[in-house]
């Protein structure tokens, strides 16, 4: 296997020190051909700086963990082969998050997000125990299914200019999960979600730039179930309004 | 000790760090057109309201270099609304048949058909050919 | 953004942004088409006086373009007033009135010469 040498020019900050981060070179990083950005990474880390701070842990495209600006455009570094780079690589923390440490962001926010929207299963009816599961088709899993495929990487908040200029919005992956349950077919806590997902800080701050699903790794396609949600809100917009009488 | 940093988002100028943003405001921007080019009709209607002379007038006011140069970049600002709304489609009304989602292509595909027979239709009607 | 937690008014307006934008991206680069070979003097015969006013007294020529007058409109503002905001002239409500007012003004209006004919 061949050598290849990169220059990794990466985003440091020391909260401790650093009044502002500030780009530092590592020079000529001897990199695998087959390696991604968080090995070169790595190998920073082993052999030159111990101080460069990241966060990683499965180096499969499951953990959602790993994920930074790289050349600019958010990805999971354990997914971006060096041999799609050029020689100087650009890393930085995720856009749109404040900066922790050098590589490493802080998610409070998003996490917080996401509990807002209550992404678990509202049953229509609740059951007991003894009268048994809640049925479901292949055809009704197969509506929301990809949109339980989000890791939590963040790269789509971090690609939405949205949240970036209004830091309030929930943003794409909170907005798709509740989306994930509202279509589901055991759940009836739509109406619920609305009160959050249908307000000023929810879809509405969406205007479908589209960036999210495009930086998606999980092929989510978080835009997609925003602007159904829209479709949702308008309908029962009206249908609250022209037609009180109606429940939802 | 912790003191996260927060790096500004330039208020006025953020579409301009990617292309996917440019290509964004750029949709954003052909409802200018779309609208300015409405509010022409609507003038070319209260023209008509007036009577022939009016009408033609109106006519004859639109033979401008001004009106030629705008209309051409208009032209292409609703174009690239006409392609850009029918890409999406696919995401904001998914059709699912049985178990299975139709392929985007499809869905898009179908939207390219019905806009050129409704342009064929809407030429035709115009007396272009 | 105001009153962060209050279920949005967006909705509003939003049925006819989306059922205006579909109309546009089916219809406005044909009539652009049109107006543009009016601007370069070759404006088909469709568009005579006598044409045009036929189609115009006829219902359903009204119903038409009433149809896609106003709704290339109200699609039009709607967009508008999110790309305002995008540019980054943070006054959403002021902004919201004046376009939408504007589309009820040309609305109106095209109501007003469609009645008259
Ligand atoms: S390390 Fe787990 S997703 Fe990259």
């Amino acid at each position: 296997m061949s050598e290849r040498k990169i220059n990794l020019e990466v985003l440091r900050y020391d909260p401790d020190k650093d009044s502002e981060p500030r780009f530092q070179t590592y020079k000529a990083v001897p990199c695998q051909d087959d390696w991604v950005v968080l090995d070169a990474l790595n190998y920073v880390k082993d052999n030159t700086d111990t101080t460069l701070s990241y966060r990683w842990s499965c180096h499969m495209a499951v953990c959602g963990s790993c994920g930074m600006m790289i050349d600019g455009e958010p990805t999971l570094s354990c997914k971006a082969f060096l041999k799609d780079y050029g020689d100087t690589i650009r890393v930085e923390p995720l856009y749109h998050f404040p900066i922790e440490r050098d590589l490493v962001t802080v998610i409070d926010d998003f996490v917080e997000k996401l509990t807002k929207v209550k992404p678990f299963l509202i049953p229509k009816q609740p059951k007991s125990i003894e009268e048994g599961e809640y049925l479901q088709t292949p055809k009704q899993l197969k509506k929301f299914k990809q949109y339980t495929l989000c890791i939590n990487c963040m790269l789509c908040y971090s690609a939405c200019p949205q949240y970036g200029l209004i830091p309030d919005f929930l943003g794409p992956a909170a907005l798709s999960l509740a989306h994930r349950y509202n279509i589901d077919s055991r759940d009836g806590g739509c109406q619920e979600r609305m009160k959050v997902t249908a307000t000023n800080i929810g879809v509405w701050e969406c205007s479908f730039v589209g960036a999210c699903s495009e930086v998606c790794p999980g092929h989510v396609d978080p835009a997609s179930s925003l602007q159904q949600m829209k479709i949702a809100s308008t309908v029962d917009w009206y249908k609250k309004r022209l037609m009180p009488w109606s429940k939802s | 000790m912790r003191n996260p940093y927060t790096r500004e988002i330039p208020k006025y100028t953020w579409y301009l760090r990617q292309g996917r943003y440019v290509r964004y405001m750029a949709r954003e921007v052909t409802s200018l057109f779309i609208g300015l080019h409405a509010f022409l009709l609507i003038c070319g209607l209260g023209a008509l309201s007036q009577g022939e002379v009016a009408y033609n007038e109106f006519l004859a006011v639109l033979e401008s270099p001004f009106y030629v140069v705008f209309l051409i970049v208009a032209l292409l600002f609703v174009i690239y609304h006409s392609i850009a709304w029918f890409n999406v489609t696919p995401q904001a009304m998914p059709v699912q048949v049985g178990e299975d989602f139709l392929p985007g292509g499809i869905i898009i595909g179908a939207h390219y058909g019905i806009w050129a027979v409704a342009t064929i239709v809407v030429l035709f009607l115009a007396g272009v050919f | 953004m105001s009153g962060s937690s209050k279920i949005s008014n967006k909705p509003i307006i939003w049925g006819l942004f989306a059922g205006g934008g579909t109309l546009t991206a089916f219809l406005t680069p044909a009539l652009v088409l049109i107006t543009l070979l009016v601007a370069i003097g070759v404006a088909p015969n469709g568009l005579s006086y006598s044409e045009i006013h036929g189609f115009a007294s006829h219902w359903l020529g009204k119903l038409i373009l009433f149809g896609v007058l106003s709704l290339s409109l109200w699609h039009a503002a709607h967009r508008f007033r999110i790309a305002i905001n995008d540019f980054g002239i943070r006054a959403d409500i002021p902004v919201a009135v004046v376009l939408y007012l504007l589309a009820g003004i040309g609305t109106i209006m095209s109501v007003v010469y469609l009645w008259g004919m």
